[in-house]
């Protein structure tokens, strides 16, 4: 008998552990795997019971449901039929998450059994245009947020002459409703490592760091498991698979700081510096890592490459909309039904993923507003909700599609609230370094304070500050403040003439 | 360096063990100041001129460094650490209020710590749990859907 419990964060922060060790408690003739996630997390923990080669789900389990996984199936109180029927699974196109939730992630061989590797063994085959060629491509846009062409920026570092090129991982994934990076890191961390292997290659860099939160320990180990793994198996090393060049590659932990996030403070850090941000140029593609030229992409950028490698880039290239190409692990969370990863073609309307999707709230009110890209995205009303989700879409209604997080609120949300912890959060993570982003977030939540109060000359305060913070600023911490504060305004204007009214 | 009463020379071999783990590598402070924090629970003030010496960086840049990065403390924390997560997602599912219940059950507010040495009270943004919040963390074991249930047990000691 062999049962599938996740090991994935939600999983794990929803009692899978215990879950786990009560499956083995039984003593039974069992193989208990510690799968990834399947993303579905208002059903985690969610064990899967293989049954004649097909996956059964169980959940949300709870330790009392465990005694009865060793009965008739059929009548467990929690069973919810084959997995991959379930509507959830059936409706996606899993490309870069294919394998998350299925395999045992420190498993190379199942990792192999499941298409891991042949992206590899093709660019293997190929020179390093031809590999820039092929992501360049596939049309795929970097997907940490800034959404810039990762064929573009890889041809960036390979024309560059060094004697010494890196590939930097980006995997401070800091902003609230955004965990695809770490469900692939728990889920699939060999994808990861194939996708920055490949990276290496294209460019000539010979070493890659993984720039990894602290917030995420179950990721770490993951990862740093993974990354031994594949150097004893040789994937990494003086021969990549024992024929290709040389690339090795080492797990970096932040320290707790937001704006580590953006590359160049990234980088910073890295060196063992303060986090804050550097001008460009010099662009990171020519003078990144230790002044060196190197290449930093977003987790799932780069494991996404192996797919586009294994499929073809004309594959990838024809899912999506416009000039958003591929596709894209939606992240569902905060005050919804049904709240988790879902990847899927671009394109889908905001509202189809809200209310149908998602299932609406959690609470069962209505939807009020739904935040997209993290803390530095826009408050999207329902009007709004027929925005097809793209780069450019979003971009054109005065938001962001970011990491594709997307934050649910009810209509007992008061928006005032929201925009003045924009600016407290800003005014926390500020790196210092740029006066727009430093003193402009602290003046930001005294406006807020007094629009609270009740005085409406703040207003147009607020809104000039904004132009200059979204003008002057750095990088997005400051630069992109303003979309969140200036949508709530925009959108949700009852909010703050209330607390002109009860003022009054 | 001589040693002090907080910083011996027990301390200061612990010190140089975790600064020879860390030689040749790029970039090493930030992993040098985590084994240091795993280690003896802080960065000890004594430590710092040492680990500046030995990367050749001067005093003022390694406490730059260091009061930089939320995750390193300039003193030990309580016995155990709760950090609740206060980002968007798991305000929309109630943290607020849920963080209000901590502080006023613990009596302390955010980095403070209990008088009798116990918790110690921290915010995080974001821990990844977005759609099962609100979110916690307690001495790295994680919470999903905390409620005032879960977070009074905590308090109490007991598993979530």
């Amino acid at each position: 008998m062999k049962i599938y419990v996740p090991l994935d964060s939600a999983a794990v922060a929803l009692g899978a552990d215990d879950i786990a060790a009560a499956i083995t408690a039984q003593g039974a003739d069992v193989t208990v795997v510690r799968n990834g996630s399947r993303g579905m997390v208002w059903l985690e923990p969610l064990v899967e019971v293989e049954v004649d080669g097909v996956r059964h789900g169980f959940g949300p389990m709870d330790v009392s449901d465990v005694p009865e996984l060793f009965g008739d199936l059929t009548a467990h109180p929690k069973a919810l039929g084959p997995v991959e029927d379930l509507p959830w699974m059936a409706g996606q196109t899993r490309l870069t998450f294919a394998r998350c939730g299925i395999i045992d992630p420190l498993s190379l061989d199942d990792y192999r059994a499941h298409s891991g590797l042949a992206g590899l063994e093709r660019a293997l085959g190929m020179d390093g245009a031809a590999i820039v060629a092929e992501v360049t491509d596939s049309g795929l846009r970097g997907r940490g947020g800034a959404g810039f062409p990762t064929g573009i920026k890889w041809n960036t570092v390979a024309l560059a002459q060094a004697d010494q090129k890196y590939i930097v991982c980006n995997a401070d994934e800091g902003d609230s409703a955004t965990f695809a990076d770490r469900m692939i890191m728990e889920g699939d961390p060999f994808t990861l490592i194939e996708g920055m292997i490949i990276a290496g290659i294209a460019t000539g860099a010979t070493k890659g760091y993984v720039y990894l939160r602290s917030e995420y320990p179950v990721a770490i180990r993951v990862m740093n498991d993974a990354v031994r793994i594949a150097r004893e198996a040789g994937v990494l090393g003086a021969s990549v698979m024992g024929k290709g060049p040389a690339f090795d590659m080492e797990i970096r932990v932040g320290a707790g700081a937001y704006v580590c996030g953006e590359e160049t403070s990234l980088l910073n850090s890295l060196e063992g510096k303060r986090g804050v941000v550097r001008a460009k140029p010099p662009l990171p593609a020519l003078e990144g890592f230790l002044g060196k030229p190197t290449v930093v992409n977003n987790v799932i950028s780069l494991a996404t490459v192996p797919v586009i490698f294994e499929r073809g880039a004309a594959f990838y290239r024809d899912f999506g909309l416009g000039r958003s190409r591929g596709t894209i692990p939606l992240q569902i969370a905060g005050n919804v039904k049904h709240g988790g990863l879902y990847e899927i073609a671009f394109g889908l309307p905001l509202g189809e993923i809200v209310d149908t999707i998602a299932g609406g709230t959690a609470s069962g009110r209505p939807v009020k507003a739904v935040q997209v890209g993290g803390p530095l995205g826009a408050y999207f009303p329902r009007a709004l909700f027929d925005t097809p989700f793209g780069y450019e879409e979003f971009a054109g209604k005065e938001g962001l599609i970011g990491h594709a997080g997307l934050t649910v609120f009810d209509d007992a949300q008061d928006m005032l609230k929201m925009a003045r912890f924009a600016m407290e959060f800003c005014a926390i993570e500020s790196c210092g370094k740029c006066t727009p982003c430093r003193i402009g977030a602290v003046r930001g939540v005294e406006t807020m304070d007094r629009i609270a109060a009740g005085d409406a000359a703040a207003i147009p305060l607020l809104t000039d500050l904004c132009d200059t913070m979204k003008e002057g600023s750095l990088c997005a911490l400051g630069g992109f403040t303003p979309y969140p504060v200036m949508s709530a305004l925009t959108h949700f204007p009852d909010d703050f003439a209330t607390a002109k009214e009860a003022a009054e | 360096m001589t040693a002090t009463a907080l910083f011996g020379d027990a301390e200061q071999e612990v010190l140089a063990e975790i600064l020879t783990a860390h030689r040749g590598m790029e970039g090493a402070l930030l992993p040098i100041l985590h084994a240091v924090q795993h280690a003896f629970g802080h960065v000890p003030a004594d430590a710092l001129p040492i680990i500046a010496k030995d990367q050749d960086i001067t005093r003022a840049e390694a406490h730059g460094v260091m009061t930089f990065y939320h995750d390193f403390r300039d003193h030990p924390a309580g016995r155990r650490v709760l950090k609740i997560c206060r980002a968007e997602a798991c305000q929309a599912m109630g943290a607020d209020a849920l963080a209000d219940h901590a502080r006023a059950a613990l009596g302390v507010d955010w980095h403070e710590t209990t008088p009798d040495g116990a918790i110690t009270l921290e915010p995080v943004f974001c821990l990844g749990l977005c759609a099962c919040g609100p979110a916690a963390m307690v001495d790295g074991k994680l919470v999903g859907r905390a409620d005032v249930a879960k977070l009074d047990k905590i308090i109490a000691g007991e598993a979530a």
